[in-house]
């Protein structure tokens, strides 16, 4: 592959992981993926009423309460990225 | 196999409403999203009833809805119409009507129109925009509306935000444009809301919040100083392009926008309002415009002594209403309390923001505000409510917060909150509850089985309902009949009539009630008496009662026919001598009698209002058993029908040779009154048995003519069938004949009026009745006593009723909803029921419920004991308001209020609580079994699994138990044996081999009464369901679907021998055989597995299980898989399913449950001609592409796995609401006839559930 395709191959690559967020790569670390897999549940639960309502049954809330805090969750789901070791 | 899915009852949730002029008339309708079904409604403002005009099963998931209309807009007209809109008959066009935007999981933007010509929503716009399914970054979770109609905009939950401008083009229809982006990376969006600007440039809010930052932190500094953006974003309509207007930070803990109206009133100078929005915050309300000043006021909570004081207030729901040069919202709390919030302002200038207490319902979903002064609350949970406005809580006690009382209008320090407010909840004082629509979201357990006596088919039981609004339901289809009176006659009358004095008399003046020697004649007033000097012969039986013509009335006996006249002159016609009359029918211009010599005899009424006898009498060559004539068509009352052929309807007659070999030669015999060729025999119908009753009745079915009422022949025959035939009005044959077995009794079938419209009421051992509703027949069993005769009736009091005989007793009813199949019966409950199981022998059903984040009454008891102690002063009133209207104070998470409750279900009908057991100690039952113990000579005892001061997330508790009951008094009472320590929440509990086996989290143990545990299994997660036959188990895991467990007693093992490939989130399990079983998940599919049969006589057949043992294991699992042999999914998450014959003798079905109040059957086919035939079908009816939403059918049910071997009923009986052109086309592909097609789907509905 020469230097030139590459080079265009990769800002391709960005510009779509750019337009479709939660799309993986190899460089994917541990920690984005399963943020990416939280956040693309927690969107899924507030999508489907019939999921949020049966959180709200099981946990005694209200869905408005339900969906509200899993939006809020989706802001950092599985707590501070771990350290860079660099 | 391959299953048939039907439902019985769709999803009864409402999860969005908006209102709306939908049909152009000048009446507010409703459009209601029942998650997979789209609904308009309609509000009776007279009687404050709301009735379902339409509804559609849409195949997709709707996630939001709003209504717009276009600025001056018209529906389907030109503005140069407007000069005739004086016209009565065009007005109802011309006014302008809203349209319905739909987002949802089909990843396209729909816009609806409702068509009143065809009562149907029209798909007017269709755009896709991105891919299908419920993701993260494709837009369809927030619509927002330009209050002009201008713009839309769609959102996702993250990113994505699309704006279409709409439009008219030259001819006045609606024009979309292609997507404007308004995306912002990294931005969880929170809400979305269009701003009232007037004729400005349209403008849209959003709630966002970026993690761009809180992602690449380490430190988590970034994560602590996110804040929540309200940002504007303006659709600049000259440039054709969105920007980011204006974006400032706001409240942390915002939930939720409220549009503020703004903009110029067109007719004067002044502005409506400040416009901006509200943001709801939790605890505080903020008023925020850009370059404007903030007001900030805090959302008063209630007074409780107790409750968990760190948790906030948040509104979750919220509707504003502009009135003349006014407006105020109507905020609702999570706690179902609603706000009325109100905001001064001088022209652009708010001066304050003020909120009060107004008045509590259910917890919403949607608000809706309609013009004519009515609330609609769809509730989350439980009964939608609709409510009448009484005043608007201006002149009251209640306190009102403003933002004045605070320094900077509240604003001083934005990161503190304000003081605290504090109210009591009131009863209702500004609103009073009209009407509620019957709910039963969630359906969260459920038994099907026959209690009830004469009922003929099975009851479906089902617990129902949310914290203290729950409910246990008895469900039974059929229609519900309201009685207004019933007495007792002291005789056993054969037959009932009414009737009215005149043709043009609103109600009825005589009850007409024929006993085996005489009749009786009542008349019909502010009371019921009898009457006198009725003209009517009282001496002798009765046959026919006809008001006939004019004013005239008619009186068929054995012996002659009486025409009385309004000055009581009678004129009789004679019997010939020797003969009887055995049989008439009559309309009101013509009478048809049959003389028991087999001779019929035909009057018609003439000009001058005599009856006079046609010159001929037929013989019929037989006994005649019953005969029914058409009645007039309408409009042709008053032209002469000895001119107008079509007038006079062919009258037809039944004929039964009884000295004839076999069944064939019983027919049913078309006889012509057509002048040119009267009383011919025109055609001919043999059945299989002697008809007893047959019944002409021209009723609407759009399936088979849209344009008008078809004619049926309804013929019940002696042995309890009913044949419904089609009658072509132009050659007189019979076509289309469609059996239905109605009961055990001979059928008598009876001419109504119901509602306006005509009707049939078909007596037998259970009554039926054949209708039109929404255009579509149906034929619907009657909740009611069983009736040996049966009439319209109508009088002041009850206008549309009907009037019936059961044995000696006379009784009057009326039916109102027509829409619901099914009559509930309710029982309250305290708390959210979570399982319940059948006592086998006594009939009661015994119930847990559960409830979280709630003090149980022992725990309030001491949170107040404690508050007393410390001496503080507190409003004891507020607790001693009724639960179940006002919930209770929201305890910490770990709180639990919990009780194991008695009902007797048969008891007044429709069942009673007869014990409640609180459990004390913050335990909760999570699971309930009836367990006979091999110990205890296999006595049946209650188990009931609970846990201790149990968290959810992550499931935690300091102990589990398992409480062993004995049955007292006779199952009415509950004695404790002992408590079973366990070490967590157990979920599932099951009688196994005369032990107990339960779930207790991830291990499955079995027990022994007496004695300690025996034996213990691990499984993947969490077990939630478990199933036994034989020394089979099947356990169903939370998260790893079902697994097959073998006992093997020698060696007391449990051996795990096969498992699925699939993991699966269970709910619910049965067996459907040895090897076979049904499942739920939590993402609304069922499938069905099997276990190989040699596989399971190989596990059966090894004695000690040691074979089994050391197979080798597939997939890091067992050592077998079961297959998967259907699937299909349902869009509502499956909370029960059973397996059940839902008609006397029919094959079994099985009958699932969802949380949103579905109800449906899975039929299997038993012929493989049936499976190609509905297959086709099915697949020819995925191409029309009905779904309202623009979601692939096939994409729909195979929304998680494809579906697999299950045909969706509910979209092949769509099959007869498609134009009659496309209908023709799909039967001709199928080569049958359209009339095949519609009996086909009938006979797979009727074999499957009897209606």
């Amino acid at each position: 592959m020469s230097s030139e395709l590459r080079y265009t191959a990769n800002t391709q690559l960005e510009h779509l992981h750019a337009r479709y967020t939660g799309t993986g790569h190899a460089d994917l670390t541990k920690y984005e993926w399963l943020t990416h897999q939280h956040r693309d549940t927690l969107s899924s639960i507030v999508g489907h009423p019939t999921l949020t309502s049966y959180l709200a049954i099981a946990d005694g809330e209200a869905v408005g309460r339900v969906k509200f805090e899993m939006t809020e969750r989706m802001l950092q789901p599985c707590g501070p990225p771990p350290p860079k070791d660099d | 196999m391959h299953l048939y899915n039907l439902t019985v009852q769709a999803p009864t949730a409402i999860t969005h409403a908006v209102v709306g002029n939908f049909s152009g008339a000048r009446q507010q309708e409703l459009v209601l999203s029942r998650g997979t079904r789209l609904e308009l409604a309609r509000l009776d403002s007279q009687t404050g009833k709301l009735s379902t005009v339409i509804a559609s099963d849409v195949f997709g998931s709707i996630r939001s809805l709003a209504a717009f209309r276009l600025t001056g807009g018209s529906k389907g007209t030109s503005s140069l119409l407007w000069l005739w809109q004086f016209s009565s008959v065009l007005s109802q066009h011309i006014s302008p009507s809203d349209y319905a935007i739909v987002g949802s999981d089909s990843g396209r933007i729909v816009i609806l129109e409702y068509d009143p010509q065809t009562s149907s929503f029209v798909k007017i716009h269709q755009e896709t925009y991105g891919k299908s399914g419920t993701r993260r970054i494709v837009p369809g979770q927030y619509l927002a509306t330009d209050p002009k109609g201008r713009a839309v905009m769609i959102s996702a939950m993250e990113k994505a935000k699309l704006v279409y401008i709409l439009n008219r083009d030259a001819a006045a229809k609606l024009t979309i444009s292609s997507p404007l982006e308004a995306h912002k990376a990294n931005a969880i969006i929170h809400h979305v809301v269009g701003l009232d600007v007037g004729f400005e440039n349209p403008t849209f809010a959003a709630l966002e919040v970026d993690y761009t930052e809180s992602d690449q932190d380490a430190t988590g500094e970034a994560f602590s100083n996110a804040q929540k953006m309200l940002t504007y974003y303006e659709l600049d309509l000259g440039l054709n392009h969105v920007v980011r207007k204006w974006s400032e930070p706001t409240d942390l803990r915002a939930n939720l926008l409220v549009q503020v109206p703004g903009g110029q009133a067109a007719s004067s100078d002044r502005y409506d309002g400040p416009s901006g929005v509200l943001v709801c915050c939790e605890d505080h309300i903020i008023y925020r415009n850009m370059d404007a000043p903030q007001h900030r006021v805090r959302i008063p909570r209630r007074d409780y002594p107790f409750q968990d004081d760190e948790r906030g207030l948040i509104i979750t729901a919220a509707v504003m209403h502009k009135m003349k040069g006014a407006f105020f919202f109507l905020l609702q709390s999570e706690e179902g309390d609603l706000y009325k919030v109100t905001i001064e302002h001088e022209e652009q200038e708010v001066k304050a923001l003020k909120i009060k207490y107004f008045d509590t319902v259910p917890v919403a979903s949607s608000l809706c505000i309609m013009k004519s002064g009515f609330l609609f609350v769809a509730a989350e949970f439980g009964n939608h409510h609709l409510y009448q406005f009484l005043k608007l809580g201006d002149e009251d006690e209640e306190r009102e917060h403003s933002s004045t009382d605070y320094p900077s209008f509240g604003m001083a320090d934005p990161n503190a909150p304000l003081p605290r407010a504090l109210f009591r909840p009131h009863a209702l004082e500004n609103l009073a509850l009209v009407d509620e629509l019957e709910s039963l979201n969630p359906i969260i357990d459920c038994k099907v089985l026959n209690l009830l006596p004469n009922a003929g088919t099975p009851q479906t039981f089902a617990a129902c309902g949310r914290g203290s609004r729950s409910t246990f339901r008895t469900l039974r289809y059929g229609l519900e009949a309201d009685e207004a009176i019933n007495f007792d006659l002291r005789g056993i009358p054969t037959s009932v009539w009414t009737t009215k004095l005149k043709e043009d008399d609103q109600f009825d003046a005589y009850i007409v009630l024929s006993f085996i020697n005489g009749t009786l004649v009542l008349s019909v007033g502010e009371t019921i008496t009898d009457a006198e000097d009725s003209g009517f012969l009282t001496t002798s039986p009765t046959i026919a009662v006809q008001q006939i013509g004019v004013d005239g009335l008619l009186q068929v006996h054995p012996h002659g026919i009486r025409h009385i006249l309004p000055d009581k002159r009678v004129n009789e016609w004679q019997a010939p001598p020797e003969k009887m009359i055995v049989n008439a029918t009559t309309n009101k211009r013509q009478v048809v009698v049959a003389l028991n010599s087999g001779e019929l005899v035909y009057f018609e009424l003439d000009l001058e209002g005599q009856l006079n006898e046609y010159q001929d009498r037929r013989a019929m060559g037989s006994t005649i058993l019953s005969l029914s004539v058409a009645e007039v068509p309408e409009g042709r009352q008053r032209t002469p029908y000895l001119v107008d052929r079509s007038s006079v309807p062919p009258a037809e007659f039944a004929d039964v040779l009884y000295q004839a070999v076999g069944c064939e030669d019983q027919t049913v015999r078309i006889i012509s009154l057509d002048p040119e060729n009267t009383l011919e025999v025109i055609s001919l119908q043999a059945l299989t048995a002697p008809p007893s009753s047959i019944c002409i009745a021209e009723i609407l079915d759009a399936s088979l003519n849209r344009a008008q009422p078809t004619t049926f022949v309804n013929i019940g025959l002696q042995n309890g069938v009913l044949l419904r035939t089609v009658l072509d009005p132009l050659n007189g044959q019979l076509t289309d004949t469609r059996s239905r077995f109605l009961g055990t009794r001979p059928v008598k079938l009876i001419r109504v009026v119901l509602h306006g419209n005509p009707a049939v009421l078909a007596l037998s051992s259970r009554t039926w009745l054949n209708y039109t509703y929404q255009n579509m027949m149906h034929f619907i069993p009657l909740i009611y006593e069983n009736l040996e005769s049966a009439w319209t009736f109508s009088a002041e009091l009850v206008p549309n009723g009907f009037i019936g005989v059961s044995g000696s007793v006379l009784r009057i009813f009326h039916i109102t909803k027509l829409g619901s199949k099914l009559k509930q019966d309710v029982i309250p409950l305290d708390n959210t029921p979570r399982k319940f199981v059948a006592h086998p022998a006594n009939g009661f059903f015994y119930l847990i419920e559960s409830d979280h984040r709630a003090y149980s009454a022992s725990a309030a008891e001491q949170e107040l004991e404690r508050l007393r102690a410390t001496g503080k002063e507190f409003d004891k009133e507020i607790l001693d308001l009724p639960q179940r209207e006002f919930g209770r104070p929201k305890a910490p998470a770990g709180i639990w209020s919990s009780c194991i409750r008695i009902i007797d279900p048969v008891e007044a009908c429709y069942g009673r609580t007869v014990r409640v057991v609180e459990l004390d100690n913050n335990e909760a039952a999570f699971s309930i079994a009836a367990v006979p113990f091999a110990a205890r000579d296999n006595v049946l005892h209650l188990v009931v699994g609970t846990a201790q001061d149990t968290f959810l997330s992550p499931r935690s508790c300091t102990s589990g138990f398992l409480r062993t009951y004995k049955f007292v008094e006779d199952g009415r009472g509950l004695e404790l044996l002992h408590k079973t320590e366990v070490d967590d929440v157990p979920l599932a509990i099951l009688g196994f081999q005369g032990r107990l086996a339960a779930g207790v989290g991830k291990s499955l143990r079995l027990y022994d009464i007496g004695k300690q545990k025996l034996l213990r299994k691990n499984f993947p997660s969490t077990i939630v369901t478990l199933n036994t036959q034989g020394s089979r188990l099947l356990v169903g895991d939370m998260q790893e679907s079902i697994h097959f467990a073998v006992y093997k007693p020698p060696e007391t093992r449990l051996i795990i021998f096969a498992d699925d490939t699939q993991p699966r989130y269970i709910t619910t399990t049965t067996m459907l055989d040895y090897n076979t079983v049904v499942a739920g998940d939590r993402f609304g599919n069922i499938f069905v597995n099997r276990l190989d049969p040699k596989v399971s006589d190989q596990i059966d057949d090894d004695p000690v299980g040691a074979g089994i043992m050391h197979e080798k294991g597939i997939l890091m699992g067992a050592p077998h898989k079961t297959s998967l042999l259907a699937h299909f999914h349902v869009g509502d998450i499956i909370t029960s399913l059973h397996k059940v014959s839902m008609v006397t003798g029919a094959r079994e079905v099985i009958i699932y449950t969802g949380l949103h109040g579905t109800i449906g059957v899975l039929v299997p086919f038993i012929s493989k001609e049936d499976v190609d035939f509905i297959s086709t079908l099915e697949q020819h009816m995925r191409t029309e592409q009905l779904s309202l939403v623009g979601r692939d059918h096939l994409a729909w049910r195979g929304y998680y796995v494809p579906v697999k071997a299950v045909v969706d009923g509910d979209l092949c009986e769509m099959f007869a609401r498609l134009l009659p052109h496309r209908q023709s086309v799909i039967a001709g592909e199928l080569d049958r006839t359209v009339g095949e097609v519609l009996k086909k789907l009938e006979q797979l509905r009727v074999m499957a559930i009897g209606f």
